[in-house]
């Protein structure tokens, strides 16, 4: 025998206000695959969709403004790979120029082009890890093969230049650390070949797969004039509409000299975010070819800034002069006279900020970090409510932060 | 920008000649009017930076000091503004940006921003006594309770100062050559471990 009974829709839609649950909170993290390191985001959820986003950081705060008021501006230089750790050339570059700005120091070109050189590779190191863990954080373990592939090419390029793959401490106040070796300026160009095939290869992956599209398009939508009010830098700004880029726009380090297009997003989306990165990945090769055609020759450091620049070891051996600017140098630090500071680079994640303030002398009174990934996440409360919680994993991964630089 | 513009509609405001921006003192009564005059008439339309500092010479301890950017103009101006009673207005009904920034301005010296939405620490725990950039804070640390109190009464942990053996290598003020960077503690070693 068939029951039917006639309800009416006035009675059910009474029914799903009764039968809606209490909200829950899910803690993602501060150990979670999708949070890119240890970010906890406090989620209050309302079945599938997230109704507030509370991120809790700190948990890699390791006071590094405090240690760099305690040691002299070239010890600092280490604490600054541990900012953002996947680019720490640029980290590297961005903290010498401030300190450079302070000082009033000008640099010959050709230390000028090889930090160019290797911001650009460290901006390229970035995104390629970026653009392969939010693909994974989507679904698509594949790109994260191919970008790691590179990625450790140019690391290898790294241990040339620097030393080291990971922790490079390449620049110095007034200069690097040492010169390019010979023969590396032909691997670079030869590198750039192969990492435009894999950007390419990257590109037929993501950019038309049906799935990535339906995970990125349209999700945390972040208007013109939010990215602005929250003071988004970098590639998630322009991927608003905004097209403000500080190496065309505040030239640093000679940026003006090359030719490089600056990608801008029309809707401000997950998407668009993904694929401003992809455009500079290209620009960035395109930097790279242009400085190694017209790496200049000549001093790569500054030679008269004899109280900053540690003097060649050779000569520290033999001269007496020398020896005593080495001397003071290490025990004293570089001299940096009174006076403040700020500067801005542009990095891979956004404008890494630098504030030094110095009363002279070779340590600093106060050093300030502004870090691109703090501002980045700080939009989070606002984009992520309304949101599915698969899509959070989208959405961390499309800001492209490291909490080494949030949490300094 | 020009300097005038600032310092003619707010009278209080000290042109501090900078070097490498046009730098201005505001009064803590001026501040969110002069963002709001910089944001709106200026298009210092992005906060980029704000931080605390601990001044020198001047009669207050504390103060704040905002970079703001006009991504139009491509320009930035620095603001410095006097804590009064360690309290600073809240930009961040202006800049919501500002809310994290004044966040880690209290955390890390204690200033409170007047009218700030949510005025929580932000790096260090909620429960944690000190506020670390202060010039009178060690470097080291100081000892702690555990911030997570049920985990603290089964184990009897604490948060410890940082042990300073093998660095990081500090400086003791002065000129360094009079006295070089060391470490803090050395009153013991590899071979001679802490009582």
């Amino acid at each position: 025998m068939k029951i039917t009974k006639e309800i009416s829709i006035g009675d059910v839609a009474a029914r799903s206000e009764e039968l809606r649950g209490e909200n829950m909170t899910l803690n993602m993290g501060p150990s979670h695959p999708a949070t890119h390191g240890v970010l906890r985001l406090s989620l209050e959820l309302d079945g599938d969709k997230v109704v507030k986003c509370d991120p809790v950081i700190g948990y890699l705060h390791r006071g590094d403004e405090k240690i760099a008021e305690n040691m002299t501006y070239n010890q600092f230089v280490p604490y600054t790979d541990r900012l953002d750790y996947l680019a720490p050339l640029a980290n590297n570059v961005a903290y010498a120029i401030a300190v450079e700005k302070l000082a009033g120091l000008k640099l010959p070109a050709r230390c000028e082009a090889i930090r160019v050189l290797t911001c650009e590779m460290a901006r390229i190191s970035s995104h390629l890890l970026g653009i392969g863990v939010y693909a994974m954080d989507t679904g698509a373990w594949t790109v994260f093969m191919y970008t790691f592939n590179e990625r450790e090419k140019l690391y290898t390029l790294f241990e040339e230049l620097t030393g080291a793959r990971f922790t490079t401490s390449y620049t110095r106040i007034g200069g690097v650390t040492r010169d390019i070796p010979d023969g590396w300026l032909a691997k670079v160009s030869s590198f750039c070949d192969g990492v435009e095939r894999t950007i390419d290869e990257v590109d037929k992956l993501l950019t038309r797969n049906g799935i990535f599209l339906e995970r990125t398009e349209g999700i945390a939508t972040i208007s013109k004039e939010m990215a602005l009010a929250y003071g988004l830098t970098g590639p998630n700004l322009r991927a608003s509409g905004v097209p403000f880029d500080l190496r065309k726009d505040k030239p640093y380090s000679g940026y003006e000299q090359y030719d490089f297009d600056v990608p801008v997003g029309a809707k401000g989306d997950c998407f668009d975010r993904y694929l401003v990165r992809m455009e500079e990945l290209r620009q960035s090769v395109r930097i790279i070819r242009q400085v190694v055609k017209t790496m200049p020759g000549g001093a790569w450091y500054a030679e008269d800034a004899k109280k900053i620049f540690l003097p060649p070891k050779a000569k520290v051996m033999t001269k007496m002069e020398e020896l005593i600017q080495n001397f003071m140098l290490v025990t004293e630090g570089p001299q940096i006279p009174a006076g403040e500071v700020y500067f801005e680079a542009e990095n891979p994640k956004g404008a890494l900020g630098f504030y030094v303030v110095s009363n002279g002398g070779g340590v600093p009174y106060r050093l300030r970090i502004r870090g691109p990934s703090f501002v980045s996440l700080s939009i989070l409360p606002a984009i992520v409510p309304g949101n599915f919680l698969t899509d959070v994993a989208s959405i961390l991964g499309s800001l492209d932060f490291v909490m080494g630089e949030c949490d300094r | 920008m020009d300097a005038a513009a600032l310092t003619s509609r707010f009278p209080a405001t000290q042109d501090l000649a900078g070097k490498d921006m046009p730098t201005f003192r505001v009064a803590a009564g001026d501040l969110l009017a002069a963002v709001r005059f910089l944001r709106d008439e200026h298009g210092f339309d992005l906060l980029a930076d704000l931080c605390g500092l601990e001044l020198q010479g001047r009669p207050v301890r504390f103060g704040v000091v905002l970079h703001l950017l006009s991504t139009t103009h491509k320009e930035y101006v620095r603001l410095h503004v006097d804590a009064v009673g360690d309290r600073v207005p809240s930009v961040s009904s202006l800049h919501p940006g500002a809310n994290w920034h004044e966040r880690e301005a209290y955390d890390m010296f204690g200033i409170v921003f007047e009218g700030h939405p949510d005025p929580r620490r932000i790096l260090m725990w909620d429960s944690y006594p000190y506020h670390p950039l202060r010039k009178d804070f060690p470097l080291a640390g100081i000892e702690v309770p555990f911030p997570a109190a049920d985990v603290a009464e089964v184990t009897g942990q604490k948060v410890e100062p940082a042990p300073m053996m093998g660095g990081p290598f500090v400086s003791h003020g002065g000129k360094l050559s009079e006295g070089e960077p060391s470490a803090l503690d050395q009153s013991w070693t590899e071979e001679k471990p802490k009582a």
